[in-house]
Parts: C-alpha cells; structure tokens; sequence
C-alpha cells in the first residue's frame, strides 16, 4: 500500500546539472510535510515534480495511488486536484483578485459564474481580503498578493498542497500573517501539504514531517523535534546552526 | 517663388483636384481598415503558430517562419505587381478575376502581417514564463493558458509598437495605386499630368497626415500612461 504522495528514486537533471537523486518520500493523507534546506538543495525542484510542471528523468512518482510518470495521466485534470503557491505569487497582473481566484473554477471545473464568484468571495472573506475583490493585484501589499494566490489555488478544491518558499519575497512584517494562514489550513481542513520553506520555526510548528535537503539528496527526515534538536548529519547539524546564526529560528 | 506655389499651392487647382483626391482617398481608408483589420487576426494566428510547443508543431513552426522572412523581406511594391499583374494572367476562377482593390488589399495584409507578427510575437515573449506556470498548474490547458492569461498581457504591451506599424501600412496604400487602384495618389497625378499643376498631391500629402496624427498621438498616450503606471508600480 503506498502513501497518498509517493516518491520513489526520483531523479532530475537540469543538462548535466543532478538537481535531484533518487529522491524517496512518503507523505499520508492529512499530513504535512516540510522541506528544509539551503537554496539550490531542490526543494523547489522536488514540489514542481510532483504536479508535473517539471519532467523527471528518472522514478516515478504516485499520487492518490495513480502513477504521474507513466506518460499516460491526464495532466491537466492532476493540477485540479494539486495546488501550488509559488514565491513570486505570480498572480495574473490584468485580472482583478477575484477574476484571479475565479479563472480556473470557471475554465477548468466549468462553474458558473455565480456560483464561481460565490465560492471565491467566501474564500476571499476566510482570508480576510474580501473588500479587495475588485482590485488589481499591484494595489495589494505583498503579504495580501500571496494570500490571495492561496485563495486562487484553494478554489479548485485540491487534495494536495505544495507552498513554495511562499514567505521568502516578502518582507518580514508581512511573514506571520501569510504564515497565520497556512496555518489555519493545517488546523481546519487537515489540507495536506509538501512545503519548503525557510521559516524553521513555522517548520518545526506544523509539520508531521520534517525532511532536510542537501544537493539534490534528502539527508535526513523524521519528526520535527527530533531534526531540529536532535539531528543526526553532520550537515542537517552545520545547516541549522547556520540557519540559527543567521536568526531565522 | 510665385512659380513655386502656384505649382504646388494654387487655390483653384485645389478646388478643381480636391474632390477627386477626396474621393480616391476614401478607397485608401477602405483598403486601410480592411488590411488592418486582417492584419490584426492573421498576425495573432501565425504568432500563435510559431510558439507552439514539441517536436510534432514544427513544420507548423518552419512554415511560419519561411512566410514572416518570405515577406519581411520583398518590398511592397513588388508584392503589389506580382498579385495585380501576375494573377489575372493565371486565368484561375476565384483568383485571377477579382479587382485590383482586392489583390491590394491582398498584397498590404501579405507585407504587413509579416511585420505585425513579429510584434506580437515580441509581446507573448515578453510575458514571463511563471504566468503560464501559474496557469497551467490551475488545470489550464495550453490553448486556455495562451488564451486568457498571456494573450491578454500580450496584446496590451505591444498596441503601441503595432498602432506604429499601422502609420506605415496607411501610408504604403499610395503604393497600391501601381496595382491600378484609383486612389488618392492616382487622382493627383492624373490632375498633375493633365494641368502641370501638383497641387493635388500636396492635397493627398495633408489627407495622409491627418489621417495618421490621432493614431501618432494615441500611440504616445499610450506609452505615456503605462509609463505613469509603471512608475507607480515601481514606488
């Protein structure tokens, strides 16, 4: 039986760059899982393999017991159920926030337009930007611009999240409440997720799992107390103190 | 000097020429919108074609490629007399008995959509590559990601490029009058040729200027406002 997001020796190369090797990972329904490591391990990498915005090389990959890297998925119809939140937010620039959140329930899921703008409002409401929803996206603070691209990948209903270092473009007053949010994701939908993430703090906070990163390798994983007080590697241990050194825990 | 503005501004030429060079300029806006507006959805279609992605689009892709050079490439005048002279000499039902207003327009959206899809092509370009990303990891296919998250942010970056490209194909509808279209440069110089007077062209000179300083000035207004709106972007 494998878990709801399996990885099994996953391999990706960028030319003769190994981006990642072999890479295995479990993650259970419900869980939440985050990735840690210095920028360049391939956390990034590793979440853009599993909804398929990259091609892995080698390994295969299985989610809600389909194999993605049969060439046989329906690819677009695998991004419904998977969402992603990038660093850059990369919201859409010439749509208002609400045509933003609306867009693929209208496009991909068929929904009306009530019913679409419905939905999109209450999650813009459960975000707190619900008076925004006609504004265009360069009116909104940087924190409010990623909670929205939250809400845009929360309106198609995923079964599965992947938060891309959503904290690392912004500035740090702006953190905690995009960090408040995920949050409460964790706690009131019991969303699963892969994150990879900087913040130590909020890693050691809400993940079941921890995964340390290190060139492409995971070096060590294990639950949360145990990597950040009691960690094993010598690299997992250079990694953190660096990270304590540089006061981001 | 008396010479000099009786030949080229005489009040009475411009009484006798102006309602023919009126007249011979209103198929030039006729030719003018026609084209420009094939221009427009030609241009896209083959812009399209030639960011299509894999390895099966890429006859697809060379094909397009050939045409833009192919076109960029020949001058107007040329195209004009190879359609004009060239096809009613083939005797071919549907190609080779169609007017000489036609095979204009023909010849103007052949050379233009060359131009203008380099335009657009520059603009989908321009638009950065995470937004397709985003896109396409909401479950939208290519075609709805082109259509409804690049496109649009293309399109509007590059209006003012192509409204520039839009002064030059008005102005290259004189050159259609070598394709024996009766147009505004026609008429001047029939009044030109029978009277030795050349009024007539200074008149079709203003009628081309004014017909292309709203679309100048558009054009800067535009620039001009995304400029603003970048600026505040920026702060």
């Amino acid at each position: 039986m494998s878990a709801f997001v399996q990885l099994e020796g996953v391999t990706k190369r960028f030319g003769d760059n190994v981006v990642l090797k072999s890479v295995d990972l479990a993650v259970d329904e419900h869980q939440v899982v985050c990735l840690i490591g210095a920028s360049g391990s391939g956390k990034s990498t590793l979440l853009r393999c599993v909804n398929l915005l990259e091609k892995v090389d080698e390994g295969r990959i299985f989610f809600d017991g389909k194999d993605l890297t049969n060439g046989k998925v329906d690819v677009n119809a695998l991004r419904r159920n998977i969402g992603i939140v990038f660093q850059a937010y990369n919201l859409f620039p010439h749509m208002t926030v609400l045509q933003n959140v609306t867009l693929a329930p209208k496009k991909v899921l068929g929904h009306g337009r009530r019913k679409a703008d419905e939905r999109a409002r209450q999650l813009l409401r459960r975000i707190g930007l619900e008076d925004k929803a006609e504004e265009y996206p360069d009116r909104l603070s940087g924190g409010q611009q990623q909670r929205v691209a939250i809400a845009r990948a929360l309106a198609m209903d995923p079964k599965l999240m992947l938060l891309d270092e959503i904290t690392s473009a912004l500035d740090p007053q702006l953190v905690s409440e995009v960090l408040n949010l995920v949050r409460g994701l964790t706690e009131e939908f019991g969303m699963t997720m892969i994150i990879a993430t900087h913040e130590m703090s909020f890693a050691r906070e809400v993940a079941d799992q921890v995964c340390f990163l290190d060139e492409g390798v995971i070096l060590e994983e294990g639950p949360p107390h145990q990597i950040f007080s009691a960690p094993r590697q010598p690299r997992t241990k250079e990694f953190l103190a660096r990270v304590l050194a540089a006061g981001r825990m | 000097m008396h010479r000099f503005l009786e030949a080229f501004f005489s009040p009475h030429a411009f009484r006798q020429v102006f309602p023919d060079v009126w007249n011979g300029f209103q198929t030039n806006i006729r030719m003018m919108v026609l084209a420009e507006l094939l221009v427009l959805a030609f241009a896209l279609a083959i812009a399209v074609i030639r960011g299509l992605p894999g390895r099966g689009a890429w006859p697809l892709r060379a094909l397009a490629v050939v045409y833009t050079d192919a076109f960029r490439g020949t001058p107007l005048i040329l195209v004009a007399y190879m359609l004009a002279l060239g096809l009613p000499g083939l005797n071919i039902h549907g190609i080779s008995d169609r007017s000489p207003f036609f095979y204009g327009v023909c010849a103007l959206t052949l050379v233009y959509t060359a131009y203008v899809t380099e335009v657009y092509r520059a603009g989908i370009e321009s638009v950065h590559g995470s937004q397709r990303m985003a896109a396409r990891s909401l479950g939208l296919s290519y075609a709805q990601a082109l259509r409804y998250v690049v496109l649009p942010q293309a399109v509007r970056r590059v209006i003012p490029p192509l409204l520039n490209d839009f002064v030059g194909l008005q102005k290259d509808t004189a050159i259609i009058s070598v394709a024996g279209v009766t147009e505004a440069t026609v008429q001047a110089q029939n009044f030109g040729s029978s009277y030795f007077n050349y009024t007539g062209y200074v008149v079709a000179g203003v009628l081309f200027i004014f017909l292309t300083i709203p679309l100048a000035r558009y054009t800067d207004h535009l620039i001009r406002e995304r400029e603003l709106r970048e600026r505040a972007q920026a702060g």
